[in-house]
């Protein structure tokens, strides 16, 4: 079966690599200019974190997850499964209790044992959640040798690729384009994201860590060598064009309450870009013909992709119907 | 209820904050049958139009839409986000926030007044968050204002009514005006409390959107506030130090 993948962002390249695995032969396409040009994917923060998600996302999103640790371990793309740390601020340490609360598979931190798992958060900070089985990724590395692994098996992908280069002449066509499937997928919208990735040699942390704050889920995720991404807003608004002063206000000062040292950081970049959603904020996948749709990934891309790849292989060479995620089945 | 000129049956208004997902915040809509939505602006949306997708499926819920003026800080900044928000919704209707103060985010009343003013006098129907206190009060009212909208306690603080004496001697105050107790309401029974003062309304987000299950949560708030004004309108009997026996004691047969 011949298979045109459209979209090189993480849904596209898993999804790739999984009808790959299976005997597809795929070709992708992106209109970027190179790999992360021009997905969102590119400015993900990497957190695997499904059970800290389950706090506003749908049981579905907490269990299809939880298969992703496992999927990017085995793709040997420098996964750290450190956990992930929650935090707030006195004043919102109610936030604290709504979280734990709302989430599974996490202890209670004391102020002692939040300093002997993150030394520099000694006595910031007087509570704590910690989810032991979480995990993080680099997501430009995992795209990066997700695309070598790609083309190890002989699959390439062509950039600078507007519409749908060569999808008359296959088999299937798998739309992961995100927003841009717009206008196939009338019921997408986009939600804003900003970030930014700083760099300090004063300041070590070794996971993930989430301040709760009463509007944005902040969180600072440790890259290596002093790199630190820090995200990420959410806004009702499909401009990716630019990142505000008031964005990156609030995210400079999440990162300042976490540890006043940052104030120092270096500002190495900022980001922003547009997350498809649908209005459930699930993702899907729709069937229609031979192009099957995998989109609203939402906040959730590096998360869910892994899953919901498994699935589209499933539904693209075997017809499978996964109700939790398609409206209608493939057959009927 | 009549607000401006237009008639309500509903006397709750919602917020469309801070849901786990726009379907989520619609079916809440739905099961609450409220019939006013406040929506907040962001300058940055509304000057490029990017946030039309969330807009037209709050519009899809066939609620009239309130658009608010949340996160400004002076009146100018007040001022023309309302302008915006006309353009953005096609409504005289403008939820006037103008924030003083960031930890407690309480209302600048001088700003307040300020652009109630100007915004009135440009043919816009004001909804003004305001303080509890009387004398500004009677000064949005002296402005232009046909509706205030006290806050209960700080806005998501979940508190409740922070000061009800200040809240009834308002009510007492302007009997003929509506009144929307607006922010720091947390559970029903405080939302009922204020029906049962004879408020108007009640406006609130935090306490359905940021609830387990914010759908029941819509539903819950529904009952507590038909069931307050039902209350306030069938005259509460006056409570009493001592008991008053609902059945005659005397002459009852001696066994």
């Amino acid at each position: 079966m011949n298979v045109v993948v459209v979209g090189a962002g993480v849904a596209g390249l898993c999804c790739a690599f999984e009808l790959t695995k299976a005997g597809a032969s795929v070709e992708i396409i992106d209109r970027g200019a190179s790999l992360g040009a021009d997905s969102c994917s590119w400015f993900a923060g990497g957190m695997l974190a499904p059970w800290c998600e389950g706090e506003s996302a749908e049981p579905l999103v907490v269990s299809l997850g939880e298969r992703a640790i496992a999927w990017w371990k085995r793709r040997g793309v420098g996964l750290a499964q450190r956990g992930s740390l929650v935090v707030a601020q006195r004043r919102d340490e109610p936030e604290l209790k709504r979280f734990a609360r709302r989430t599974k598979e996490h202890e209670w931190l004391t102020e002692n044992e939040i300093a002997e798992l993150e030394p520099e958060l000694e006595g910031r900070f007087s509570h704590g959640l910690l989810f032991p089985k979480e995990a993080h990724i680099d997501p430009r590395a995992a795209l990066k040798s997700l695309k070598a692994s790609l083309e190890g098996l002989g699959v390439f992908i062509e950039y600078g690729c507007d519409g749908f280069a060569h999808t008359d002449r296959t088999d299937h066509v798998v739309d992961c384009r995100g927003l841009a499937a717009r206008d196939e997928l009338a019921d997408l919208r986009g939600v804003k994201g900003e970030m930014l990735l700083i760099r300090s040699s004063e300041f070590f942390l070794t996971r993930p860590v989430r301040l709760l704050h009463p509007r944005i889920p902040l969180y600072i995720v440790p890259r290596g060598n002093g790199l630190y991404m820090v995200g990420a807003t959410m806004i009702e608004s499909d401009d990716r064009t630019r990142i505000t002063a008031r964005s990156l206000i609030e995210l400079l000062q999440g990162a300042y309450s976490l540890h006043p040292i940052l104030a120092e950081a270096e500002v190495v970049e900022t980001g922003c870009d547009v997350r498809p959603a649908f209005p459930n904020n699930l993702p899907r996948i729709r069937r229609r013909g031979n192009t099957t749709y995998v989109n609203g990934f939402y906040r959730h891309g590096f998360l869910l992709a892994p899953a919901l790849a498994e699935w589209t292989r499933e539904v693209v060479m075997n017809n499978a119907y996964y109700p939790e995620v398609m409206d209608e089945h493939p057959m009927q | 209820m009549r607000v401006y000129s237009t008639k309500l049956r509903s006397r709750f208004l919602l917020g469309t904050a801070l849901y786990p997902s726009p379907a989520v915040m619609l079916e809440t809509i739905r099961e609450s049958q409220c019939e006013v939505v406040t929506v907040s602006l962001r300058r940055e949306s509304g000057q490029s139009r990017h946030g039309q997708d969330f807009w037209s499926l709050i519009k899809e819920s066939g609620a009239r839409v309130l658009p608010n003026t949340a996160g400004c800080f002076t009146a100018k900044e007040a001022i023309n986000t309302a302008h915006m928000a006309r353009e953005v919704f096609d409504t005289k209707w403008i939820k006037l926030e103008v924030i003083g103060e960031n930890d407690t985010l309480q209302p600048d009343v001088f700003g307040l007044v300020e652009a109630a003013r100007v915004l009135c006098s440009e043919g816009f129907e004001v909804f003004p968050y305001t303080t509890d206190d009387l004398v500004v009060s009677e000064k949005l009212l002296d402005a232009g204002c046909e509706v205030l909208m006290p806050w209960g306690a700080p806005i998501g603080s979940g508190q409740g009514l922070n000061n009800p004496r200040a809240l009834r001697r308002l009510r007492a105050h302007f009997p003929n005006v509506t009144l929307v107790v607006d922010a720091g309401v947390g559970l029903p029974s405080h939302a009922a409390r204020a029906m049962e003062m004879g408020y108007d309304a009640v406006l609130l987000n935090t306490a359905v959107a940021r609830a387990g299950n914010p759908v029941a949560m819509g539903r819950a708030f529904a009952m507590a506030i038909e069931s307050g004004r039902l209350a306030y309108e069938s005259e509460p009997m006056e409570a009493r130090n001592m008991a008053a026996p609902s059945t005659p004691v005397l002459g009852k047969a001696l066994l």
